[in-house]
């Protein structure tokens, strides 16, 4: 580097531009906060979906599937879930739901395999819940397709 | 070794090195499951088998950086660490905390580990990456607040150099952003929010800190060059690194909830991410080639090379790949995004944790020339072996990754294939992947080897 750019120059550039960047990001995210009531699908958060949130993470179901393309890559997407199911019914999601989870694991040798996780059905419920309100929160149009 | 108590790092390297084998047993063990997808079923299901893997590497990393700060907050303060002692009981604390929660995975269904270690109370497990237990998390911060003291108090006590501060902040920045690991609220879209500011802001951000300042006290050691010279480098680099990266980290807000001007905000101040690790490899270059000195141990100065030059690999280029948001569009949380996953981490901190195994472990066994010319053979075999295994894995999980995207992200609903038809198409790249990984694994064992290979002590040319 040039002789005219001293030691003390990059210190000033570090200290000053990472402060204002973390002051930047700071104002960046007080104001996603103002945005996200609109776009976070809180209204719809009950305790039953709290109560799946929780079992969603106690039973690590993230450690296979993704969620809005976040966590493991060896099972599908289940953000979407809902809308790949439900066809917009409830009901039909539900039982969807709960039939799949008791019929894991499906022992098909060489297939990848979920957990019998044990659930009963008030906790299966809430879990649904839980999909049906990620299914809700405004990702920005993603998915590309219903596959996930 | 300038000063005794730098050897506390010592058992921080050796239980870091154990751990590494852990994570890379079960790497091989989940790549298998990919394809075998009954393996060990249901004794270790995939995603027990993964948080093993995932939260091995994270610890040994931690160990690994903790050991860093040991050998080298002294030497640059030139004085006698503030309490060994602090630092072994850390240590046994550490690990012991360490190997309980991995026990504990392996023992019991992940359900059960919740309800006995009371997560119900302040549930912050079953996240990505932060999937132990809550009280594992707070000996984490306990241990840390212990070696932040350490550390801080030695530094206080001792010349204050540009390497130590900045080694130091980085420090601060881990624990800090550690505990928002601890915020986990009802809603999801908040909860995914502040998730990233612990993984991205490390990885992306204090953890360049870290990496910057051990990289530049090894070369400073290995090519004698001027500190000024070194020290100015280091702050242009880690300025590049927060303006770039705080900001980047919104190449993660595309699709989890936030509004859509992030989108603008992380595709550009991401895509300039690889500058400070574009900068790192110059400079390693060209410290490398103004060096006055041949210092002895050539080993130490490959991994320092290497880890420049991977860290651009995979976080420069494979990271710019797929982070403008129209591209990750199609492929965010795919194969892509695992290939690069791989390769930064290996590139990065992997490699910097190495570099100063390699520099600072011969000189703790009374070798301050290095390990023998056979030894460094050896652990030059390893290197290669390791880093080119990686690139390998890096290119058949991103082979893997545009089939995925092609065949089931860019057809319309109805057109595309399921994500587990999609997957039997592309078995042959997880093979592929897993004999890399074996090849991988041998290099370790080398690697590992060559701590054991005797042979003539190296006398200094000059
Ligand atoms: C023998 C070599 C290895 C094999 C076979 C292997 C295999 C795997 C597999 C199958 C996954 C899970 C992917 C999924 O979620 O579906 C994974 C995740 C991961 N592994 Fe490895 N791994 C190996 C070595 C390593 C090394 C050396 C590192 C660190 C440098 C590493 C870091 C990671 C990380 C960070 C993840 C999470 C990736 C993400 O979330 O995108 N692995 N690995
Ligand atoms: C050494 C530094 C880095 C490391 C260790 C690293 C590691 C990772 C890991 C493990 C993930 C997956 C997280 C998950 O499980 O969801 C990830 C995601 C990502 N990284 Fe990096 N990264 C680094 C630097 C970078 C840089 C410099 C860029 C951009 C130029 C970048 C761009 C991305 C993007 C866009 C994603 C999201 C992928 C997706 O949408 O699925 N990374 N990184
Ligand atoms: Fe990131």
């Amino acid at each position: 580097m040039a002789e005219r750019f001293t030691k003390s120059m990059a210190r000033n550039i570090y200290l000053g531009g990472s402060t204002f960047f973390i002051l930047l990001f700071l104002g960046l995210t007080f104001d996603t906060m103002q945005a996200m009531p609109e776009r976070d699908n809180r209204e719809n958060l009950t305790e039953s979906v709290a109560n799946g949130k929780l079992l969603w993470e106690e039973n690590n179901c993230l450690g296979c599937h993704t969620l809005f393309g976040e966590g493991a890559y060896f099972a599908p997407e289940l953000g979407n879930v809902y809308q790949r199911r439900s066809m917009g019914n409830d009901e039909a999601f539900i039982g969807y739901f709960k039939a799949w989870m008791n019929a894991m694991p499906t022992n098909v040798p060489g297939r990848r395999q979920m957990p019998q996780f044990n659930l009963n059905d008030q906790e299966l419920e809430d879990l649904a819940a839980f999909l049906k309100y990620a299914n809700g929160i405004n990702t920005n149009d993603w998915p590309p397709n219903v596959e996930g | 070794m300038k000063f005794q108590s730098q050897s506390a790092a010592m058992p921080y390297f050796i239980f870091a090195l154990a751990l590494f084998v852990g994570q890379i047993v079960f790497g091989l063990i989940i790549g298998l499951q990919y394809v075998v997808g009954d393996f060990l079923f249901p004794e270790i299901p995939f995603n027990v088998a993964r948080m093993v893997h995932t939260n091995l590497l994270i610890v040994w990393l931690l160990f690994g950086f903790m050991g860093a700060a040991y050998y080298l907050v002294p030497e640059e303060a030139e004085t006698e660490l503030y309490s060994t002692k602090l630092a072994w009981v850390l240590f046994w604390v550490f690990a012991a905390a360490g190997t309980l929660t991995i026990i504990g995975y392996l023992a019991v269904p992940y359900a059960t580990l919740a309800d006995i270690t009371g997560n119900g109370l302040l549930p912050t497990m079953g996240r990505e990456f932060l999937e132990m237990p809550t009280i594992t998390k707070v000996g984490i911060v306990v241990v840390a607040l212990g070696f932040l003291f350490n550390i801080g108090m030695t530094m206080l006590r001792g010349r204050k150099t540009v390497i130590n501060i900045v080694l130091m902040t980085g420090l601060l920045g881990l624990a800090l952003f550690f505990l928002f690991s601890f915020y986990n609220p009802h809603n999801l879209a908040l909860d995914k929010f502040f998730w990233w500011w612990v993984v991205h802001l490390w990885v992306e951000g204090v953890w360049e800190l870290i990496m910057g300042a051990i990289l530049a006290f090894v070369l400073i050691k290995v090519t004698g060059v001027d500190r000024e010279v070194i020290e100015k480098w280091l702050y242009i680099i880690i300025a590049m690194a927060l303006i770039t990266g705080i900001i980047g980290t919104g190449h993660h807000f595309f699709w989890i909830g936030p509004p859509e001007y992030w989108h603008y905000l992380g595709s550009i101040f991401s895509a300039l991410e690889p500058i400070p690790f574009f900068m790192m490899t110059v400079f390693a270059f060209n410290m490398v080639s103004r060096r006055r000195r041949e210092h002895p141990n050539r080993a130490a100065t490959l991994w320092a090379l290497g880890c420049a030059v991977m860290a651009f690999l995979g976080a420069g280029v494979w990271g710019f790949l797929h982070t403008l948001a129209p591209v990750n569009y199609y492929t965010h949380g795919t194969q892509i995004t695992a290939a690069h996953g791989h390769m930064a981490f290996y590139g990065a901190y992997v490699m910097i944790v190495i570099t100063i195994i390699s520099y600072a472990m011969p000189i703790m066994r009374g070798r301050p020339n290095g390990n023998s010319r056979q030894a460094q053979t050896v652990e030059m075999w390893s290197f290669w072996l390791m880093t080119i295994a990686m690139v390998f894995i890096t290119l058949f999980l991103t082979a893997a990754g545009i089939l995925q995207v092609w065949m089931q992200r860019v057809p319309e609903s109805g057109q595309a294939l399921s994500f587990m038809a999609t997957q039997d198409n592309i078995a042959l790249f997880y093979w592929l992947r897993e004999i890399s990984g074996v090849i991988f694994f041998i290099g370790l064992l080398t690697y590992i080897a060559s701590f054991f290979v005797k042979g003539d002590a190296v006398e200094v040319a000059e």
